[in-house]
């Protein structure tokens, strides 16, 4: 049976995680693989869509309503269309999640939230407790109702396919819920969880104005900066900052851990990061239990020199 | 009588209990969230590594710290929040799960919730289970308001309060780090939490808010209170007796610990660090 996978496109481009994704319905195998974009304006992500390794067909509703991507909305739209789909997927991020539950049940089956491998067309891997284990889940719905951990696929390419582009009609809106606006973060600055390179800071650096210094290296990296809850809960950085079990998951390239212990919660949050620094002045730290590269120091000292190689 | 979609769940009250168009409208003035309902759970403390049975069944939680869902305690926040400036009148605390999640409630009473209803049941239930469950409660309860965390901590699945939104009609509104009042209070606006930052939505009631980590910061139970708590009342309820079908095509296998990462290295100093980053590891 076909898979339809929900694409998530930025004026006009598609969103990386969408090729992640497709990396899963690839491994499901079984069928075609569908795209469904929803959107205003959408021909150029569609052509984009079309051009996917991997995808046969594109789905277009294009109508206003669908530029905001509510979930009300892009629920009713993919349950209009879930007929005779096997799986029907969504990226782990802020839409697939606000998405895909309502979808499941609607078409009354269980979500599988997270998947990080496929095993088999109905067994996934999932992490559970923020990755302090992982569960294998079978399903035996007809349709499987899934959201994908986009950093646990390595992307398909993004040109050598030629996908058919048909349009569908849209679904019912739901007009008591709406768009009001946005607050980006500082679109300079990569997001927490999706940035190839993440410095973060614990207790140890005594303040939020000290946060400057990771800022300043975060610049030279094209890093996102993050904090430990103990730094945020000590009133140094917001919470958006938070990466743990209570805060952002996150997986880049590169963590740099900087003055922080490494509480449980925090390295849950952070320990399916590729490559792992840690700069701590107390030798016993946890933190240098999951880091590849480990260094004993003042961070007050390290951080500047730090600073200044990278401008070498 | 009109009924417009935001204040359905008080018309439809009016009509049960065959109350003027008049009284309908003095409920309204006084905002459509008479009785917010919120989810809690209990879950293995956020402090306490989780450990994968020997058996590979799931994990360990016999003789463990167990606590309520951080998320969960935001909701409960929340939800005295907004009791306490006057925009509704009750907070239930609801739970489903074993005979032990009655501390779990009686912590958010002893926050200063009203009542407590707890679905009892050892069965490892999924969310669209719970889901079910919560809507058997929100159509005898009907609240003008519901908020749940937007995730466990343990199954970490954020499926519950969309998936209890698509089965009730009640709107949806995830991730929430600001919960404003609109429109005489028939509506919210919510601030939440997107991977590039922060949105904003207006959603009528009733509605399903799910909590994140901004919105709040939950207050601690004081000693009077917690002892306080022990005579409000909770409503226990045998799964078996709701009548909801909770049967569940997905089952886990297997649990199994993730890979240990490989012991690192050492540096001695920073210059030493940037060469291994650069040439080593490759990721500068």
């Amino acid at each position: 049976m076909n898979t339809l996978i929900l694409a998530e496109h930025d004026a006009g481009e598609l969103r990386p995680a969408t090729l992640n994704v497709v990396a899963a319905a690839g491994q499901i195998g079984g069928g075609e693989v569908h795209l469904l974009l929803a959107g205003q304006d959408v021909a150029a992500a569609a052509e984009a869509a079309a051009a996917v390794d991997g995808v046969n067909r594109v789905l277009v509703a294009d109508a206003a309503p669908y530029a905001n991507a509510m979930a009300a909305d892009l629920s009713a739209l993919v349950v209009s269309l879930a007929e005779g789909y096997g799986h029907i997927l969504f990226a782990e991020n802020a839409t697939g999640k606000n998405v895909m539950p309502r979808v499941a049940a609607l078409l009354d089956v269980s979500g599988i939230s997270g998947i990080s491998q496929v095993i088999s067309s109905d067994t996934f891997v999932r992490p559970i407790y923020a990755g302090n284990a992982l569960a294998t889940v079978k399903s035996e719905d007809a349709v499987k109702v899934i959201t994908v951990r986009p950093t646990s696929f390595d992307p398909v390419e993004a040109t050598g396919g030629s996908a058919a582009i048909e349009a569908v009609e849209a679904a019912a809106i739901d007009e008591r819920a709406r768009f009001l606006g946005q607050e980006l973060s500082d679109s300079d600055r990569p997001e927490l969880t999706s940035a190839d390179i993440v410095v973060s800071g614990g207790r140890g650096m005594q303040n939020g104005d000290n946060f400057s210094m990771l800022d300043e290296i975060a610049g030279k990296l094209n890093a996102a900066v993050g904090a430990s809850r103990a730094a945020v809960d000590a009133g140094f950085v917001p919470n958006e900052y938070q990466v743990g079990q209570t805060g952002k998951v996150v997986a880049p390239n590169l963590y740099l851990a900087v003055g922080i212990s490494g509480a449980i919660q925090h390295l849950a949050g952070m320990k399916d990061s590729k490559v792992i620094v840690a700069i701590n002045k107390d030798e016993e730290a946890p933190i240098f239990q999951v880091a590849d590269y480990g260094l004993v120091a003042d961070l007050f000292e390290a951080l500047p020199e730090l600073s200044a190689a990278l401008d070498g | 009588m009109r009924c417009d979609a935001g204040v359905k769940l008080v018309c439809r009250q009016a009509q049960a209990s065959g109350a003027s168009v008049e009284s309908t409208a003095q409920s309204l003035n006084r905002g459509v969230v008479v009785k917010i309902i919120v989810g809690v759970k209990r879950v293995l403390d956020y402090n306490v590594k989780a450990r994968v049975k020997a058996d590979k069944s799931g994990i360990e939680l016999a003789n463990v710290k167990m606590s309520m869902n951080p998320f969960d305690e935001i909701a409960v926040e929340e939800a005295l929040r907004i009791k306490e400036a006057g925009r509704a009148e009750e907070v239930v605390v609801v739970s489903i799960g074993p005979a032990q999640s009655q501390e779990t409630i009686r912590t958010g009473l002893a926050m200063g919730a009203d009542r407590g209803i707890l679905i009892q049941t050892d069965e490892q239930l999924q969310p669209l289970a719970i889901a079910k469950l919560f809507k058997h409660v929100i159509d005898k309860e009907s609240p003008g308001l519901v908020i749940l965390g937007k995730q466990a901590i343990d199954g970490d699945n954020n499926q519950t309060g969309q998936m209890l939104s698509a089965l009730t009609g009640m709107t949806q509104a995830t991730f929430a780090s600001k919960v404003e009042f609109e429109e005489g209070d028939q509506a919210l606006k919510v601030t939440r939490e997107v991977d590039a930052g922060l949105e904003s939505v207006r959603v009528q009631l009733p509605c399903i808010v799910t909590t994140d980590l901004r919105l709040n910061e939950p207050r601690y139970a004081k000693l009077p209170n917690i002892m306080k708590a022990k005579k409000k009342p909770l409503e226990v309820i045998e799964l078996a007796d709701t009548g909801v079908d909770t049967a569940s095509k997905l089952s886990v296998v297997e649990v199994n610990e993730p890979a240990k990462r490989q012991a690192g290295v050492m540096v001695d100093s920073v210059a030493q660090l940037i060469e291994k980053l650069r040439n080593e590891a490759k990721v500068i």
